[in-house]
């Protein structure tokens, strides 16, 4: 049952060479042997979105990534967002705006977030898009396109507020 | 008492914690880092009712890196007969209940064993489903905590009889969950016969006395710390089974254990809000002015141990009647006993009742927000005693100027292409209570000041009101304050639940910083003692929702554009984490109101509806524009401060306010939650 296998993962700029257990998710890896235990485990079935990183630049469940399918991978967690030192924008954003309570879901979202900008910004279009060469980025579409992660406390409208401050 | 002037207090202070949680460096229990702990997987029964014949552990002991399996043969003694007293003997109670643990090297490996492991069961036939002429509905001795189980003041039958307009009803609202972000986790680490806890709790100080006493361990032993919570809605607020698991495994491998419950296993293990079927009847004048009201339940407990939710209690004091009777009854089903779960007892009481105020309001030919107004209630009806303030009147003015309310039109009147467009409101209120609590201070050499005790921040924002109320106290700025919470070792303290967090925590802190003042350099106060006599009064927080829907006629989606509640709630502490409180309230009563349900399966006996996929919480996209406001208020019958707590009320009377905008979108009245599409579908 419990196979091995090497994988090299650059994780927030550092390389790391690790063998793991076949079955480890990219989440556990990450929480139980790296000690990054700011993506956060809420429902380990892709529902909620508390584990989204950054692989590869692309915003993904964690939990659903196994840890041996991405050798080579450039995963980024909520730790690797601030950059020298000073919080990412949308930290600071999040914040001010006082976009979640408990905290739990607040890594996710953050990861989610700049995913999403990022995603916004290449022209990609949503759901809830009317131009779909040229999207708009309003409160609408923030929240459509936001709807991956899941805040039991609620904090939803000063989530889209926090990203409208960035966006 | 009272607290001025107030400088920190009123002040929108980010949460004091925020850089940390933004930067994934805040620690939730399970995140602790312990040397050498190991990980317990929980095995819950797959029958409802019956006994364990045999287990077999052959294949998961022989599988790599499994340590050991725990199971009723091995537990150990746990006392007392609540959900807590887990594998104590061979009886399955419910579906999803403990039967065991795989304790093993890793998670990957504790899972692995879970699977293997084999139960057979001697089942019996099980009973799982609530309905209102269940013959095994009982009248408990009271209802949470400690009410009289029913009421009867004046004639109701003959009220009803002669009433010139009568409301006769019967709604239900189904099982819910509280589905906090974080799942339930505990770290638990034997010491020298002495017991540490990580675990993500509402209330470290009752949780480690309540772990003790489960263990048959002195008090001092037990040591429980919770430093981040993530998310508890009353879930949280006692300890739950997987804590004295975790304790039992750590015992039988002599390592630390983590375990962290699965969201599949939380809508077992977790605790749930009971579903209800409340009937309601009112009596009133041709005016709608109330001669009578009846408000009487059905709900479930489990067959371990009694949960009476205090459902109808909320209609003893809600408005004036001269006639006036509740009733709860109980059945004890096959299933886990139901828990709180955010304002366990207002929340669907006052969707009942508020929805047949609606149903009044209409069959009177009167303005809801009139019809309130007119059955304002001088004084507590039940107790008698005058209120200490009572600003629901001015909420609901304040809510109707702000949201428009006068372009509310007749039921079935407003379309916008194919949606029909409506308005709702609905009252809510929450008791406003303390409880004693125990807070230490001390003066540091360089000027600044530690405060500790042992309150919970599950999302309320409590480290950071209480560091806002200790400044102003101790009448220094914000900074010189650091306020350390979530650890038993602190003392006795109220849990963070009832919305009592911050009035009992902040008197405590209050009364501690005063005697700093009077110049010790170190303070330890217990507000159990010392309580000056007070005039009995009735406290209560009032508030108004507002909610506009939007219903389609061909798909009967609902949607809901707009949302506003007015509170009277006292002094708010802080309006930024004050306004979230409300928003998160509201947000989690439109979910009740449109998506909430967690299905039982007669057949199987147990929950269907195990995870968040088939659990609808709301997402981003359901919630548009919803705002919160309060009016000026300060009670300081209430605590020092003058605030109320405001952790609930916010979900009170939502999911009414939806219920009564979709009747007033379309003329329908759906008295059954959540309100699905298919309850609207041949109804437009």
């Amino acid at each position: 049952m419990a196979e091995h296998a090497n994988v090299a993962l650059t994780i927030n700029g550092e390389l790391h060479e690790l063998t793991v257990d076949t079955r480890t998710s990219l989440l556990d890896l990450l929480r139980e042997h790296l000690g990054l235990r700011g993506a956060k485990k809420g429902c380990d079935h892709g529902q909620c979105g508390a584990c989204t990183v950054l692989i590869d630049g692309r915003r993904a469940n964690s939990c659903l990534a196994l840890a041996v399918a991405h050798d080579g991978a450039q995963i980024v967690t909520v730790e690797g967002l601030a950059e020298s030192g000073s919080l990412h924008p949308l930290q600071a954003a999040f914040i001010e705006r006082d976009a979640f309570q408990c905290g739990y879901c607040t890594p996710g979202q953050l990861c989610s977030a700049v995913g999403m900008l990022d995603e916004a910004a290449a022209g990609w279009p949503s759901y809830v898009s009317r131009d779909l060469d040229a999207p708009r980025l309003d409160a609408h579409e923030i929240r459509e396109r936001m709807s991956g992660n899941v805040c039991r406390c609620g904090a939803y409208p000063n989530i889209v507020a926090a990203i409208e401050d960035v966006a | 008492m009272t607290l001025a002037p107030t400088r920190a207090i009123g002040a929108p202070v980010d949460r004091i914690e925020g850089a940390e949680k933004v930067a994934g460096e805040a620690v939730y229990a399970y995140e602790h880092d312990v040397e050498g702990a190991v990980y317990a997987a929980i095995v819950t029964s797959t029958v409802a009712k019956g006994t364990i014949r045999d287990i077999d552990s052959t294949k998961a002991l022989a599988a790599p890196g499994i340590l050991a399996v725990l199971t009723h043969e091995n537990a150990g003694e746990v006392r007392g007969d609540g959900e807590l007293a887990i594998l104590q003997s061979p009886r399955v109670s419910y579906r999803g209940q403990i039967v065991g643990a795989v304790i093993a090297e890793t998670l990957e490996a504790a899972r692995q064993g879970e699977r293997l492991v084999r139960i057979d069961y001697d089942v019996e036939q099980h009973d799982v489903v609530l309905r209102a002429d269940h013959p095994g509905l009982y009248k408990p001795d009271k209802v949470n905590p400690s009410f009289p189980t029913d009421s009867d003041e004046g004639d109701v039958d003959r009220a009803l009889a002669s009433a010139a307009v009568t409301v006769d009803e019967t709604y239900t609202t189904p099982t819910e969950h509280n589905n906090a972000m974080e799942p339930h986790a505990t770290i638990a680490i034997w010491e020298n016969g002495g017991l540490t806890m990580y675990d993500s709790n509402q209330g470290a100080f009752r949780a480690s006395q309540t772990i003790a006493d489960a263990l048959g361990l002195p008090h001092e032993s037990v040591r429980v710390i919770s430093h981040h919570v993530g998310g508890g809605f009353g879930s949280k607020g006692l300890p739950r089974p997987h804590a004295v698991l975790a304790a039992l495994a750590a015992r039988l491998v002599d390592r630390p254990v983590k375990v962290a419950v699965t969201r599949q296993q939380m809508f077992t293990l977790t605790g749930y809000r009971t579903p209800t079927i409340q009937r309601v009847r009112l009596a009133a004048e041709a005016d709608g002015a109330l001669t009578a009201i009846a408000h009487d339940v059905a709900e479930q407990t489990s067959t371990i141990s009694e949960f009476a939710e205090q459902t109808a209690v909320v209609t003893r004091m809600m408005y004036a009647a001269p006639n006036r009777r509740t009733s709860h009854r109980v059945v004890a089903l096959n299933v886990p006993t139901p828990s709180w779960m955010r304002a366990p007892g207002e929340c669907p009481g006052m969707f009942a009742l508020e929805s047949a105020m609606d149903e009044l309001a209409a069959a009177c030919n009167v303005d809801p927000i009139e019809l309130r107004i007119r059955n304002e209630p001088e004084i507590d009806p039940e107790s008698g005693n005058r209120f200490s303030t009572r600003n629901l009147v001015a909420c609901l003015r304040e809510g109707a100027d702000r949201f428009g309310w006068s372009e509310r039109g007749a039921p079935g009147s407003r379309r916008d292409g194919r949606w029909l467009v409506g308005l709702g409101v609905a009252a809510s209120t929450y008791p406003a209570r303390r409880a004693p609590s125990t807070a230490y201070a001390r003066a540091e050499p360089d000027g600044t000041y530690t405060i500790r005790i042992t309150a919970a921040d599950i999302g309320t924002g409590a480290r950071t009101v209480l560091t806002q109320i200790a400044a102003d106290a101790l009448e220094v700025p914000l900074e010189s304050v650091r306020v350390e919470i979530g650890d038993s070792e602190f003392g006795q303290a109220m849990l963070a639940g009832g919305s009592m967090g911050t009035s009992s925590w902040g008197t405590a802190v209050v009364r501690v910083c005063r005697e700093l003042r009077s110049g010790k350099d170190e303070a330890h106060v217990d507000t159990s003692q010392g309580a000056e006599a007070e005039e009995p009064l009735s406290k209560h927080a009032f508030g108004a929702q507002f909610v506009e829907v939007r219903v389609n006629v061909d798909t009967c989606e609902i949607r809901v554009p707009r949302v506003l509640g007015v509170f009277a709630c006292g002094r708010i502490i802080n309006p930024k984490t004050a306004r979230s409180q409300f928003l998160g309230g509201m947000t989690m009563g439109v979910s009740m109101a449109l998506f909430e349900e967690t299905a039982i399966d007669p057949a199987i006996g147990g929950f269907v509806t195990q995870d968040l996929a088939t659990y609808h919480v709301p997402v981003n996209a359901d919630i548009e524009d919803i705002e919160a406001t309060w009016i000026d208020e300060v009670d300081l019958h209430v605590n020092p401060m003058g605030s109320k707590g405001i952790g609930e009320i916010g979900i009170v009377g939502t999911a009414a306010a939806v219920a009564n905008a979709v009747f007033n979108a379309t003329g329908v009245r759906v008295r059954d939650l959540p309100i699905r599409p298919d309850r609207l579908i041949g109804r437009l």
